[in-house]
């Protein structure tokens, strides 16, 4: 479905600051994979969900998806591809406008837009369902404008709006990072449902270890811009916390298992 | 009497530039786009029209014809910043000084009397007077004011609730989002710049029609007129959000800045002061929100000091 080939990044080059951030990073991503990605901090996790989606160019490799090379593409022309809920929940949404004005904008991701009105009658029928389904009262709130709403609330209309219109890959950087342990676990849920109801391919970035274990199919754990581990199935069901991070400490470059790790 | 036919003349002039105070507020207040070309393409659509009627060109066609040169100020700002790379104030700083120079050169000179030739003021005020309705040159400009300022209105209304217009909008809130949603926010920004500075290219020929004569001087200082009158609006009418409504409040920021300017004169300031004053304006429209809303918190800490003293 997504295939990555000898991907590379450099922040900076040719100065005091340069950075390889991606070295020559393989990973071939199934449809259905519901993935879940840990890595200290600065092993290079956003920036690979970056290049992906292509928030910047990479400087070398191949990002395959579903046949097509894509990394020359600019981010925009990516975008009807990708759904992407981001950490911070100011990220994703536009907060001068309403809740339903910015599921519209949504539901329109990757369409040629044009002189026809912004948002449909019909349309806030399907969102006040949708909304419905998440038991959090957002669906009477479409008037709203998102601005007024909590950092879960918003977080949970960004994960509707990645998946309105469905995504060929759903990509999650800590996108419950900011939020307070029970919003956290709320919006997580969602994440769960959504994935499994409209069976969608996700990469999860999370520095939560145990979501990272009890959610998705697949672990991937990243350090210094390589993924140095990756478990799939009943193995992957079987780890503990202890596990990981004694696999950290033994595979990552360095060794010292660091409170970074779990965030 | 003198001091209410002044006020019909500032009514008239509120109008009229409230199209200018409207362009700003796309670029200024829905792109959050601080776009400088505003000096330049008022006076070029004054200029245009001025050219245009100099040489027999239907008032109604030249203020078409200003409109579309104001679309291409406006597009040059976006050429500047999108595909240069300039910085988006220094990007409308430098359309604006070269429209100085091709202003001169639309006019051949650096002022255009437009008395001797009919414009559509002098038009409606004969058709009026034909049918029996003899009303003064200010009236007329507030009815041919009313009736531009409702269609640029509705325009921007239903053009801002068109997909295009959402994400347009969107654009001024969150790029980053307009981009992962697949829209180039070049494009956006670009079609903004382009409307906002036909609006002001249209206030421009309508204000020199008004006033019988272009000049290549006569946009100075208009992106602070326009300013005064957003931030007037907004203090005025601060509770309203829905977008009509406060395009509304733009017009009537519009209208009181020149009431003001009227109330400054009559006291017997110059208009030569009117620059120096309209700055002042500005800054207190802007400060007074904070001052009000800083006085309110501390308001708010007394009262709950005093009631953590009382239990
Ligand atoms: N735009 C940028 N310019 C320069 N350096 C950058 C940029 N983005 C990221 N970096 C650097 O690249 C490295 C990897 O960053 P990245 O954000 O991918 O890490 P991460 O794995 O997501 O970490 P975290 O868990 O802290 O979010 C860091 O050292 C960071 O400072
Ligand atoms: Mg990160």
């Amino acid at each position: 479905m997504l295939k990555i080939e000898n991907l590379t990044k450099t922040f900076d080059p040719g100065t005091v600051n340069e950075k390889k951030v991606i070295n020559r990073l393989n990973l071939q991503i199934s449809a259905g994979d519901f993935i879940t990605v840990i890595g200290g901090n600065g092993a290079g996790k956003s920036t690979m969900l970056n290049l992906i989606c292509g928030v910047y160019p990479a400087d070398g490799g191949k990002i395959i998806l579903a046949g097509n090379e894509i990394q020359d593409m600019p981010e925009y022309k990516r975008a009807k591809d990708f759904g992407r809920v981001f950490q911070d929940p100011l990220m994703g949404t536009a907060a001068n406008m309403q809740l339903a004005e910015n599921l519209a904008l949504a539901f329109r991701r990757g369409k040629r837009r044009g002189l026809s009105w912004g948002i449909l009658e019909e349309e806030r029928e399907l969102y006040r369902k949708r909304l419905a389904t998440f038991g959090l009262g957002l669906e009477d709130r479409l008037n709203d404008k998102i601005g007024l709403l909590s950092g879960g609330q918003r977080q949970a209309v960004t994960l509707l709006m990645a998946t309105l219109k469905t995504p060929k890959l759903l990509l999650l950087d800590e996108h419950t990072a900011a939020l307070d342990p029970n919003t956290a676990e709320i919006v997580l849920n969602l994440t769960d449902q959504i994935i499994s109801e409209q069976n969608l391919t996700a990469l999860m970035v999370t520095h939560n270890m145990q979501a990272a274990i009890d959610h998705g199919n697949r672990l991937i754990m990243m350090d210094k811009g390589n993924i140095i581990y990756d478990v799939r199935g009943p193995e992957k069901q079987k780890l503990k916390v202890e596990d990981l991070l004694r696999l950290f400490q033994e595979l990552s470059v360095g060794g010292s298992v660091s409170d970074s790790m779990l965030g | 009497m003198q001091f209410l036919l002044a006020v019909e003349g500032a009514v008239a002039q509120g109008l009229l530039w409230s199209i200018l105070a409207l362009g700003s507020y796309l670029t200024f207040r829905l792109l959050n786009f601080t776009d400088m070309t505003v000096d330049g393409s008022f006076t070029t659509g004054a200029c245009v029209t001025a050219v245009c009627i100099a040489n027999g060109i239907p008032p109604a066609l030249a203020l078409l014809v200003s409109l579309v040169a104001g679309s291409f100020a406006g597009a040059i700002t976006g050429f500047l910043h999108n595909k240069l790379e300039i910085p988006e104030v220094l990007a409308g700083i430098l359309t604006q000084i070269s429209l100085y120079s091709i202003n001169l050169r639309i006019m051949g000179r650096a002022n255009q009397q437009l008395l001797q030739y009919d414009t559509i003021f002098k038009q409606l005020k004969n058709l009026l007077a034909g049918i029996g309705l003899e009303l003064s040159s200010d009236r007329v400009a507030i009815l041919i004011g009313l009736v531009f300022v409702t269609i640029v209105i509705v325009v921007l209304y239903w053009f801002f609730g068109t997909e295009i217009g959402s994400i347009i909008r969107a654009t001024g809130n969150n790029e980053a989002m307009v981009r992962a949603l697949g829209q180039n926010t070049q494009n956006t920004k670009f079609i903004a710049l382009i409307i906002a500075n036909s609006c002001i290219a249209l206030a421009g020929s309508l204000v020199g029609m008004y006033q019988g004569a272009a000049d290549v001087g006569m946009g100075a200082g208009a992106i602070v007129i326009g300013l005064a009158s957003i931030v007037i609006g907004e203090v005025i009418l601060r509770r309203v959000i829905a977008f009509g409504s406060k395009m509304v409040a733009v017009v009537i920021g519009s209208i009181i800045y020149r009431i003001i300017v009227a109330l400054v004169l009559q006291l017997g300031l110059s208009t030569n002061d009117l620059k120096l004053i309209t700055a002042i304006i500005v800054a207190l429209a802007l400060f007074l929100p904070n001052a009000v809303s800083k006085h309110n918190a501390k308001k708010a800490r007394e009262l709950a000091a005093r009631e953590n003293s009382d239990a």
